[in-house]
């Protein structure tokens, strides 16, 4: 599957995501979101900082570059998180892209 | 590297820090039931329009899932009486879910309609749909369910659930009209594709949890499992006695007067009308709480870990139950004392009848012996361990 930096993804409305006691869980929603309906899926830490920045204005690109901001990582292992984790939840229809 | 842990809803490695203050809440949609079965301790006619009138509004079920979830609850059991008599249900379930709870849904299946399994398949609910099972032929189903339809509409809902494949498992009370139908029942469960073990049954039926029907209390009490039944159906599954050995060495031993030694009030059970209770059949006045008037919050946080601390004060309690080892086997508990007695600490003499037959069945006590007078119960228990584990 093709992630595209320049890209905007936001979170699916096929899932609701949810922040318990600091962890960030993914409830699917609707039938076909996941690997199997009854499966919930909780972000680690660097998963949760990236998902927390899909707010639907920034690019992937742009996301990347507040992270490195924050984070005391190089760009390139920000960028190849952002794209890995954006990869992994896409396969999994739980991110779209939205076009601007 | 994976960014994403996949979770079934009962891992209990999902939290890495601090536990939410609820996982799972039962919410009671209502009393009201299509069937009457003979020994079923709640159930109130589905055209009682005064009880229907009681019942919580959509909107005030509505707050309290969004109060559950705000507490961190996952998953909600959406149970009764029959919870799809409401007319609400699917706004409710889609509600739940929209929200970001996954549901637990214990049905009899006879209101399973296209619409409602539709809704179950665009919108999975994370758990598997409990069917309560009352009988293999027309005659014995609606004679325990008390309905002359009931069987027919209980095999459609079931088609139905098997034609869209919604997942869903099957259990049933073992009642001396379903004698002769086990087998038949087993081998039908097992040709159900999401049914990955034999079913479940109930035996040692509870009486009215609200108390509220003394014929039917005795009926109930004629119907239900006797003590060497129970064990003789429990000894059926060829793994009991493992686990019973594993059962044992965690939770066997004296308990005390501490009354709640189980999880009563660490989650909540709601009731048809909005009250929180510490568990599904303690329904005693001065232990539930009114959610018109408190938080759920509040019940869980402050009200019902207070109560979790009462100790008994019955004499007969203290010098049996608190005194007992076999705390394991007995489901001895203050649900059960306020079923049969109307109190919280008197020793339920059926339970007491039952977890003696037990602990006989395995050899920790002898013929007429009490448990609550055997000293050497830490040895027994390790000869049963080292026999057996």
């Amino acid at each position: 599957m093709d992630i595209s930096l320049d890209l905007i993804y936001v979170p699916s409305e096929d899932i609701v995501a949810r922040v318990i006691e600091d962890e960030l869980i993914i409830v699917p929603l609707t039938a076909g979101i996941g690997d199997a309906d009854d499966n919930l899926y909780s972000l680690n830490e660097t998963g949760k900082s990236i998902w927390l920045h899909l707010d639907g204005k920034k690019t992937l690109r742009g996301i990347t570059a507040e992270l490195v901001e924050e984070f005391s990582e190089t760009q390139t292992v920000i960028e190849n998180d952002v794209l890995g984790l954006i990869e992994e939840l896409a396969q999994r229809k739980m991110v779209v892209v939205i076009q601007k | 590297m994976s960014y994403a842990i996949k979770l079934k809803p009962h891992e209990l490695n999902l939290w890495r820090t601090k536990k939410p203050v609820l996982g799972l809440i039962d919410i009671e949609l209502t009393e009201r039931c299509n069937n009457n079965c003979m020994h079923c301790c709640i159930n109130q006619p589905e055209d009682d329009t005064d009880i229907l009138n009681r019942e919580m509004s959509t909107e005030f079920v509505k707050k309290i899932l969004i109060d559950a979830a705000s507490l961190g609850c996952l998953t909600v059991r959406f149970t009764g009486g029959e919870p799809l008599l409401r007319s609400d249900f699917a706004e409710l379930y889609f509600f739940t879910r929209r929200i970001g709870m996954q549901v637990m849904l214990l049905t009899n299946a006879r209101l399973i309609t296209s619409d409602i399994v539709q809704l179950l398949v665009k919108f999975p609910p994370g758990h598997t749909v409990e069917v309560s099972v009352y009988g293999m032929k027309p005659e014995s189903y609606n004679l325990v369910a008390g309905h002359q339809d009931a069987f027919d509409e209980f095999k459609q809902g079931i088609d139905l659930l098997l034609q869209y494949q919604v997942p869903f498992i099957v259990k049933s009370p073992k009642l001396h009209v379903l004698k002769g139908e086990q087998d038949a029942f087993e081998a039908w469960a097992a040709t159900i594709p999401s049914m990955l073990s034999k079913p479940g049954y109930s035996m040692n039926f509870d009486l009215r949890s609200r108390r509220d029907n003394p014929d039917k209390n005795a009926h109930i009490e004629k119907i239900r499992a006797t003590p060497d039944e129970t064990v003789a159906q429990l000894v059926r599954n060829p793994s009991y006695l493992k686990d019973m050995v594993q059962f044992c060495s965690r939770f066997m031993g004296v308990s005390g007067d501490k009354l709640f030694n189980c999880g009563a009030g660490l989650e909540t059970c709601i009731d048809a009308y909005g009250h929180a209770q510490l568990c599904l059949s303690l329904r005693k006045k001065d232990t539930v709480v009114d959610l018109h008037e408190v938080s759920l919050k509040k019940a869980l946080e402050e009200i019902f870990p207070t109560m979790r601390e009462l100790k008994a004060t019955n004499p007969d309690y203290l010098r049996r139950c608190a005194q007992c080892f076999l705390s394991g086997l007995c489901d001895q508990c203050p649900a059960k004392s306020w079923m049969e007695y109307g109190t919280l600490d008197t020793p339920v003499e059926y339970q007491c009848d039952v977890a003696h037959a037990k602990a006989r069945h395995f050899g920790l006590i002898k013929e007429n012996e009490k448990a609550w007078e055997v000293e050497n119960w830490k040895e027994r228990l390790k000869h049963f361990e080292a026999i057996h584990g």
